[in-house]
């Protein structure tokens, strides 16, 4: 099968413009006679769900949090992306959407960035009206900071709580929808398996997290907005709760899963400091804005005290004997070097016995020089409650030494593949936000995920679904068809295996036992030997999973180890093409490193002749090899080039 | 270290509950609250025992999923500070930990030490937002915004709904939440239209879910992780007053 992308052709400037004009439009009094069901209420879910409320459809929204406003889009700390230009200093939307191709290594999608970066602008106006506080500079005007990948200073923010404040916006307009009764919210409610009807994505099953009651709900279109995976590599910046279960049991149900291996390993976050840990804490990458990141040039300088490498203190290394080791390499981006850029490169120095932390895995990030040239005072507004955050966890004060941090896996750019207009293969499924794949290419630049999350749910999706309903019609919906008895069915009977095993070990020590291999064969450098192991290792995993697994409780109650059992049996089996995924890639993009295919440098080297396309992929079955199915991608006004940012 | 522990177990709302004793052994200094309760309800599942429930997602301090009470202090009662950013360190060896949930009529129990906090949902759609819909915004520099008031604006909107207000006042009030999201919108140009409609909807709403009056312990300032002020209860009384006295709604 070719998958079309369903972009308008012509010119880019014009598309999406063009776009809405020729897609149907459902008349206002007939809006209501169509119920469209959005899972999900983070950035791109509540957004979608409030605006389509306003519209008059009726949304049936859903959340396994206790709240909507509860989503991990709320964790998102340095800002978001756009065009406005305020800081005249010659950004546009051409720049914004050239800087998103060549951050994602032109991976993505050109007419959809293209649309991304216009949209850039309303979602930034849109978040003010709705009263989202943004910094200020004195004269009341909005102010920016400069983030990794661009020479310009487009991104807004909110201290370090952008994601709280535009997620608060959202979920208010939100709020305000299910005040009006044209939204029904489920928060506690999971999503466990998606009902496709006559080659329609016609509604899902969910499982009430308190009750344990199954249901099935029947509607017009479905709409997944259920954020990213990289919780398969159990230690990971997301939130605990953040799984591929939606995504992955749709793609169960024929929905082509694109770039499962494009994950984003973020450079800024605290080291590791023991087995027990349950999840990786990101320092925001505007702090290298005002950060220096270095390590001891001489490896007997770094603490490693699993190694008992004693090494000196930061403050006695004295300057000739620090390496700024990315001011060094990139001279034009300096410290603020994409963040597959810098990640990597505080691998290397690790790697080489640079590092200094517990495991001889970190590197400093010194604020000596912002001391100097700003004051204290003004470091503190800038940073303080990113110091105050690390100061909790690590006990240490970044006002008096450099903070150590070191790369952890934070964003998924693969997702559910996605035409123009958002919808995946199966009719009348959409999926926005980080579910989908569709603008990032193979690495994401900072400030970008609330922008395309925002995007989508309130400026795109509510057009393009109009498309689709109008195109169909109004149409009966039955909970009564065979296929959510079927699903039910399926739905019971895999909870009730999970429960029976009752074997000898917990749910997460498979998890973490998946995660470290795909961190370790997975992660940031990639060979093909290495995954060829780890193909072997995961079906080994999944099959002790199924047989050796403890799941206490019942069913019916609230029961949190029975909830994170079936995430993981999804992760267990979406982690498989992943790896297959970054097998067949034979070549380095953006987060996608293999080490065979590296420059004399040591830079990612793209094959742009053999690789430049979407690999989609289509389930086949547990233990079946997926499909592969290519989307081809053309550039039409980005220049393929070798990406450089010395 | 080892520490033990005495958790609040209760099946359901209807359920009476009680206090059971644990011992958490071997926690690591650097561990966090959070991760110590995981190693407890590790061995608990091996054992097929059910594991104690407690609500946790960002663990990062930023979600408000999070919250129990420790020796009687919401979050363990270290200054702006979550139960999942709270560590280990701030503990001794040989420490024993009461650690129970939320105490409030409008947060009742669902199991253990989670509780439900949807009455704090209600009180938001009775009118916590500005009433502008998507695409009909003016351009986001129009209307400039003095510093000061953007940052207090902000320092209002910081609150995470984590409910350890409610908890901390001895009159479960959650004036302390919803005066935040009040004044957060109360001081900005783009709040001003709806803003004496919201205080009277957004108090009638807290009312009704049976939280009760502030009689001013300040109990609930000083427990916020997010350091909310009281002085946002003042402006909402504030504002009330002047609603009622305009005699109408807008």
């Amino acid at each position: 099968m070719t998958l079309q992308s369903n972009a308008p052709g012509g010119d880019i400037e014009t598309a999406w413009d063009r776009h809405r004009f020729d897609m149907k439009v459902v008349n206002p009094a007939n809006k209501r006679k169509y119920t469209v069901i959005v899972v999900g209420t983070g950035l791109a879910g509540a957004s979608a769900a409030a605006t389509m409320g306003e519209l008059g459809y009726n949304v049936l929204n859903f959340c396994f949090q206790d709240s909507p406003r509860r989503a991990h889009s709320i964790a998102a700390q340095g800002g978001i992306n756009a065009a406005k230009n305020y800081q005249g200093d010659a950004d546009s939307v051409f720049r914004l959407f050239y800087d998103t191709i060549k951050g994602g290594d032109f991976r993505a999608r050109e007419e959809n960035v293209y649309r991304l970066a216009q949209i850039s602008n309303n979602i930034i106006d849109q978040a003010v009206a709705q009263g989202v506080p943004f910094a200020r500079e004195y004269g009341g005007l909005l102010g920016n900071r400069s983030f990794g990948g661009a020479l310009v200073s487009r991104t807004f923010y909110s201290q370090g709580q952008t994601g709280q404040q535009l997620l608060l916006g959202a979920y208010q307009a939100l709020s305000r929808q299910i005040q009006a009764g044209t939204v029904k919210i489920f928060p506690r409610t999971e999503m466990q398996d998606l009902v496709v009807h006559d080659g329609h994505a016609r509604g899902i099953i969910t499982r009430h997290l308190v009750t344990g009651k199954i249901e099935r709900w029947a509607a017009d279109a479905v709409v997944l907005a259920t954020g990213g995976y990289v919780n398969v590599y159990f230690l990971s910046t997301n939130a605990m709760g953040s799984n591929v279960t939606a995504t992955w049991r749709a793609t169960r149900r024929g929905a082509y899963f694109a770039n499962p291996c494009y994950t984003q390993i973020h450079p800024t976050c605290i080291p590791v400091s023991g087995g027990y840990q349950s999840k990786l804490t990101l320092m925001s990458e505007s702090l290298r804005n005002d950060g220096r990141v270095w390590v001891p040039k001489n490896a007997e300088d770094a603490w490693n005290a699993k190694a008992a490498k004693v090494g000196r203190h930061p403050g006695d290394i004295p300057e000739s004997d620090r390496d700024y080791y990315l001011e060094r390499r990139y001279p034009t981006f300096g410290n603020l070097v994409p963040r597959d850029v810098a990640s990597r490169n505080a691998k290397l120095v690790c790697d080489a016995g640079h590092g200094v932390s517990f495991e001889g895995n970190g590197v400093y990030l010194d604020f000596a020089d912002a001391y100097e040239r700003l004051g204290r005072k003004e470091v503190g507004e800038r940073y303080g409650n990113l110091f105050d955050m690390y100061q909790r966890i690590t006990g240490e004060s970044a006002y008096e030494q450099p903070m150590r941090i070191y790369p952890a896996p934070h964003y998924a750019m693969g997702g559910l593949w996605v035409d123009y207009n958002l919808q995946s293969n199966v009719p009348g499924l959409f999926v926005l936000g980080e579910a989908n794949f569709s603008d990032h290419g193979a690495n994401r630049l900072g400030a970008s995920a609330l922008m395309q999350g925002l995007s989508d749910g309130y400026f795109v999706l509510p057009y393009t679904i109009g498309h689709y309903l109008g195109i169909q019609g109004p149409r009966k919906s039955s909970t009564d068809w065979g296929e959510f008895a079927q699903a039910e069915e399926q739905v019971t009977d895999r909870i009730n295996k999970l429960l029976s095993i009752k074997g000898k070990r917990t749910v997460d020590s498979f998890h973490r036992e998946l995660g470290l291999e795909l961190w370790n064969n997975c992660g940031m450098a990639r060979n093909r030997h290495d995954l060829t192991t780890l193909l072997g290792r995961i079906p080994e995993i999944r099959a002790e999973f199924w047989e050796n697994v403890s799941v206490p409780g019942s069913a019916g109650d609230l029961n949190q180890t029975l909830e994170r059992a079936g995430r993981v049996a999804d992760f267990l089996e979406f982690a498989e093409v992943m790896a297959l995924d970054a097998r067949q890639r034979e070549e380095s993009c953006g987060g996608h490193f293999r080490v065979e295919h590296a420059t004399e440098e040591g830079e990612a080297r793209r094959d742009d002749v053999n690789f430049r396309y979407v690999a989609a992929w289509e389930y086949q079955g547990v233990d079946q090899k997926p499909t592969m199915h290519k989307e081809q991608l053309e550039f039409r006004y980005v220049k393929l080039t070798q990406r450089s940012y010395k | 270290m080892n520490l033990t522990l005495h958790v609040w177990r209760q099946k359901g709302p209807s359920d009476v509950g009680q206090f059971q004793t644990f011992q958490a052994t071997g926690v690591s200094k650097d561990q966090s609250f959070l991760e110590m309760l995981d190693v407890v309800n590790d061995k608990l599942e091996l054992a097929g025992k059910d594991p104690i429930v407690f609500e946790h997602d960002c663990r990062e301090g930023i979600c408000g999923c999070c919250g129990f009470m420790v020796n009687g202090k919401a979050h363990g009662g270290q200054p702006e500070t979550t139960v999942c950013q709270l560590h280990m360190r701030s503990f001794s060896d040989g420490d024993e930990l009461i650690i129970e949930p939320w105490r409030s009529a409008a947060f009742p129990v669902v199991k253990d030490l989670m509780v439900d906090r949807s009455a704090f949902d209600r009180i938001v759609q009775a009118g916590g937002y500005v009433s502008v819909r998507t695409g009909s915004a003016q351009d986001a520099n129009a209307i400039p915004i003095s510093k000061e008031i953007a940052d207090r604006a902000f320092d209002s909107a910081a609150c995470i709904g984590c409910g350890a207000c409610v908890a901390s006042c001895p009159n479960a009030s959650a004036m302390l939440f919803t005066g935040a999201k009040i004044n957060h919108l109360g001081l900005l140009p783009q709040g001003q239209v709806e803003r004496f409609s919201r205080v009277q909807a957004m108090t009638q709403q807290m009312d009704a879910e049976g939280f009760g009056p502030c009689s001013n312990h300040e109990e609930c300032e000083a427990y916020c992780p997010k350091g909310i002020p009281v002085e946002v209860i003042g402006r909402m009384n504030g504002d009330l007053l002047k609603a009622q006295l305009r005699g109408r709604d807008s």
